[in-house]
């Protein structure tokens, strides 16, 4: 198991703790199991790899190991039927707090228990009974985290592409030891200069990629908290951010993100919020094609009424209303889908948001490039709102808002969806997984999300986009990737339909309309989108603020929206092309979506919600690229058109990108692109 | 009995319980995991996991005893006995593990109350059979002779 190729280099590169020349030995393993004979033969094993084991039987002391020492760990293995806390939850925190790898294992090999680990954001899941082999490659989890962690830092707005220096002898040190100097500064170079490649090959901008870090990330949410989601124009928020190097673009492409993913927490309420705006008709139906997420997103928003969230939830969810039993195992393939590519890409456990059945996961899927610790953040309120109901907060101000929606959701577990168990830790997740899809898109769907909760008193929801603030601390990253694909879908303001667009958050709002209902997920600000439309100029905050922060687009709220998400699906390579040509893109995604996953069409909100993970997340990709150029894109045209299909296609065809964070590159920077043209449109 | 003889017997003896299903490969795993630093692993593991076999069939035994059973409760315990026993090697005690958590599932009181009843006797079985092997292990060693490692392929 000794790597250590090159000691020297890493010796003379690393200027902090060299841990071990001979990578991964020495890796510091938590182990975590109430069955003290697999502890016990675990332990063997690892000591066998040359592993430093730390022993744990119960997860509260596991919690306290890590968090009393918080760079004490490089990975946790953990059992996921403990008497004391369920494995998952535990994960969940980890992730959040920590932003460890952990793995899972059980002799549960089931496929939904797998996927839950998957969803709830595990690098990996073992059955028992283990093998050593099994752990001798475990250490792969944390240098593809850190690798992932150094990119996203890499990207953060300081960091320019000038701060990259070379580094020495990148592959000796990153393979020799787990110095995390050394290792981080190769797989920072690396990252750098892959990230560097990857800008270039952007033709659209050429900006460095920002790495929304959860620092940042606070920052803007600050920023926007300060000045009032519906005053938070990139510029202002640029200048109360001060960050240097960080551009009013990134900003603008952040802040669409936000947009939509608060969008998203209170699309979740917004299919409940479908129910608010038609007042709380049981349109579950509308509902159901919703994604969890979206409900969440909108109980979230806590403006959802409680019992809409319920409903939401339980249309996002089961899509039945109260349906405790959500078909999880759907969910759970989907999620699969989603999921699988987030996590990997992200490499964060987020997901957990398996609980919307698709819709979670959609989210999920997206925001791969979430920072973590953004995640965490929303983890965190998730968690705790899901999970624990307790009031999250923590975060900061954003956490706040994330905990209230988080707390929103809670209410509706209350109803008896959230409450099985499922749910529940999905539920919360739900935020999470939203925020982090979101997030990923970073602010628009932050934005998306806080729009709901002003709004979903009032049903459009939207119109607050841009205040929710702090949402969940968007870990923006890879903005681009949620809000372009959400966006686009989303922004089917056309829909017009309170109800159905509400219901698709996620990037389809047209689902609503559309098909596209499962992807729900994807875009909660398809569901703001709606809302929006009804309350146009709000809608064009959520949109506009990620696509084209350049003005104060609120005007625009349909354009906005429109702007967005067409253009943003047309980037993705969709060529969605004109907006009258949503209708094909749309449904070209939605085709692609579909052929994703199961291939369901729409109807399959759990498709959807794969799809549209996938799609958000290759879309990000994409996106970028594309971006704008598309965006003809008439506002009106959205709703339906875009239908998942045409997003999922686009993500699809993104795929190939390598979805890794989206980086801004779906930023909207380009937006202004987009704005233009889907202004005028 | 010399060394060598004892040896044999022991090899004979290990090979049966293998052949007969009441241990599998990961037995060998665990085996193979004993070196110098900790010579007597497996006895050790082995012990852990009769100890907290013992405490998890008196819990499954008082669990179904109540008027109410807690399928799920009953669920997770017997799932926790599987997990244990697959990672020492009870290939017996695990498989009748599988069958019980299928009649949990169904919520099936008498076979659920069968199936318990034959946990205990593999478990039993194992415990027993592994208290003699590590009998004669420890008089091969108490004669001056090494444990012959086992190579079953399975």
């Amino acid at each position: 198991m000794n790597l250590g190729n090159d000691r020297e280099s890493m010796s003379t590169a690393s200027s902090s703790v060299v841990v071990s020349d001979q990578f991964p030995a020495g890796l510091r393993v938590l182990v975590v199991d109430d069955d003290p004979t697999c502890l016990r033969i675990l332990e063997k094993m690892l000591r066998t790899c040359l592993y430093e084991v730390t022993k744990c039987n119960r997860a509260e002391a596991a919690l306290n190991l890590l968090r009393g020492n918080k760079n004490g760990y490089d990975i946790v293995i953990s059992d996921v039927h403990m008497p004391d806390i369920d494995g998952f939850k535990l994960l969940e925190q980890v992730g959040l707090e920590m932003d460890l790898p952990v793995i899972m294992m059980s002799a549960d090999d089931s496929k939904h228990v797998v996927m839950k680990g998957v969803t709830h954001g595990a690098c990996d899941y073992l059955i028992k009974p283990v093998r050593i082999e099994a752990l001798r490659n475990i250490w792969q989890h944390v240098v593809r985290k850190r690798k992932n962690e150094w990119k996203e830092l890499e990207q953060s707005g300081s960091v320019e592409e000038g701060d990259r220096q070379p580094k020495p002898s990148e592959e000796a040190d990153y393979s020799s030891s787990a110095n995390e100097g050394n290792w981080r500064n190769s797989k920072r170079r690396k990252d750098e200069e892959e990230d560097v490649e990857e800008r270039d090959d952007t033709s659209t901008l050429k900006k460095p990629r920002v790495v929304w870090s959860v620092e940042l990330h606070q920052q803007f949410v600050s920023a926007v908290n300060q000045l009032g989601i519906d005053k938070a124009v990139p510029k202002k928020i640029l200048e109360l951010m001060n960050v240097p190097g960080l551009t009013r673009e990134n900003v603008a492409s952040h802040l669409q993100k936000y947009r939509l993913y608060l969008r998203r927490l209170s699309g979740v309420s917004q299919h409940q919020s479908t129910a608010f705006i038609s007042p709380q008709e049981p349109p579950y139906g509308p509902l159901s094609s919703l994604n969890g997420l979206d409900i969440q997103a909108l109980a979230a928003t806590g403006q959802i009424p409680a019992q809409s969230l319920a409903t939401l939830q339980a249309a996002g969810l089961g899509r039945s209303t109260a349906k405790p039993g959500l078909p999880m195992p759907l969910v759970d393939q989907r999620n699969l889908f989603s999921f699988d590519n987030q996590k990997i890409r992200f490499g964060e456990a987020q997901p957990q948001h398996m609980n919307s059945g698709k819709q979670m996961n959609l989210l999920h899927g997206i925001p791969t490039t979430m920072e973590p610790k953004q995640l965490v953040n929303l983890h965190h309120s998730a968690q705790s709102l899901g999970g624990l109901n307790m009031p999250v907060s923590a975060h900061g101000g954003q956490s706040s808002q994330s905990s209230s929606l988080l707390i929103q959701m809670t209410q509706p577990q209350a109803r008896g969806q959230i409450l099985n168990e499922n749910t529940v830790g999905q539920v919360p997740r739900l935020p999470t997984s939203m925020g982090q899809p979101i997030l990923s898109n970073g602010v628009a769907s932050g934005i998306l999300v806080r729009n709901r909760i002003g709004e979903n008193g009032r049903g459009t929801g939207y119109n607050s986009v841009s205040q929710t603030s702090s949402m969940l601390n968007f870990p923006l990253n890879p903005p681009a990737e949620l809000p372009g694909n959400s966006f686009p879908l989303g922004s089917t303001p056309g829909i017009s339909s309170g109800t159905s667009t509400l219901t698709n958050k996620g990037v389809f709002q047209q689902e609503v309309n559309s098909d596209i209902k499962g992807s729900g997920a994807f875009m909660p600000s398809y569901d703001i989108f709606n809302d929006l439309q009804q309350h146009k100029p709000q809608n064009w905050e959520l949109q506009n603020v990620g696509l084209t922060f350049d003005a104060s687009q609120h005007s625009n709220t349909l354009q906005g929206n429109v702007d967005v998400a067409p253009s943003v699906l047309v980037n993705q390579g969709y060529s969605s092309s004109q907006r009258s040509g949503q209708n094909s893109n749309a449904s070209e995604l939605g085709k692609a979506m579909f052929s994703v996953g199961e291939g369901s069409e729409h109807g399959n909100p759990q498709n959807v919600g794969q799809h549209l993970n996938n799609f958000l997340v290759d879309n990000s990709m994409r996106v970028k690229a594309e971006r704008v150029s598309d965006t003809s894109c008439p506002p009106t045209v959205f709703p339906q058109h875009f239908g998942q299909e045409d997003l999922m296609s686009a993500l699809l065809k993104q795929q190939p990108d390598g979805i890794g964070p989206a980086e801004n590159e779906f930023e909207f920077d380009g937006s202004s692109r987009l704005t233009s043209s889907a202004i005028s449109g | 009995m010399e060394v060598g003889q004892m040896q044999r017997r022991l090899m004979e003896y290990t090979k049966s319980l293998f052949m007969e299903g009441v241990l599998d490969n990961q037995f060998i795993q665990l085996q193979q995991l004993a070196d110098e630093s900790n010579p007597d692993f497996v006895v050790e593991v082995v012990s852990l996991f009769f100890e907290d076999s013992e405490r998890l069939l008196n819990d499954l035994t008082r669990a179904l005893d109540q008027p109410n059973i807690d399928f799920k409760m009953v669920d997770a315990h017997v799932h926790q006995l599987k997990g244990s026993s697959s990672s020492i090697g009870a290939q017996r005690v695990k498989n009748a593990c599988i069958a019980f958590r299928n009649f949990c599932e169904e919520q099936n009181i008498e076979a659920c109350f069968r199936c318990l009843q034959q946990v205990k006797q593999e478990y039993y079985l194992v415990k027993n059979k592994l208290e003699t092997l590590f009998k004669m292990e420890q008089q091969i060693v108490a004669a001056g002779g090494s444990i012959p490692m086992m190579e079953l392929s399975f």
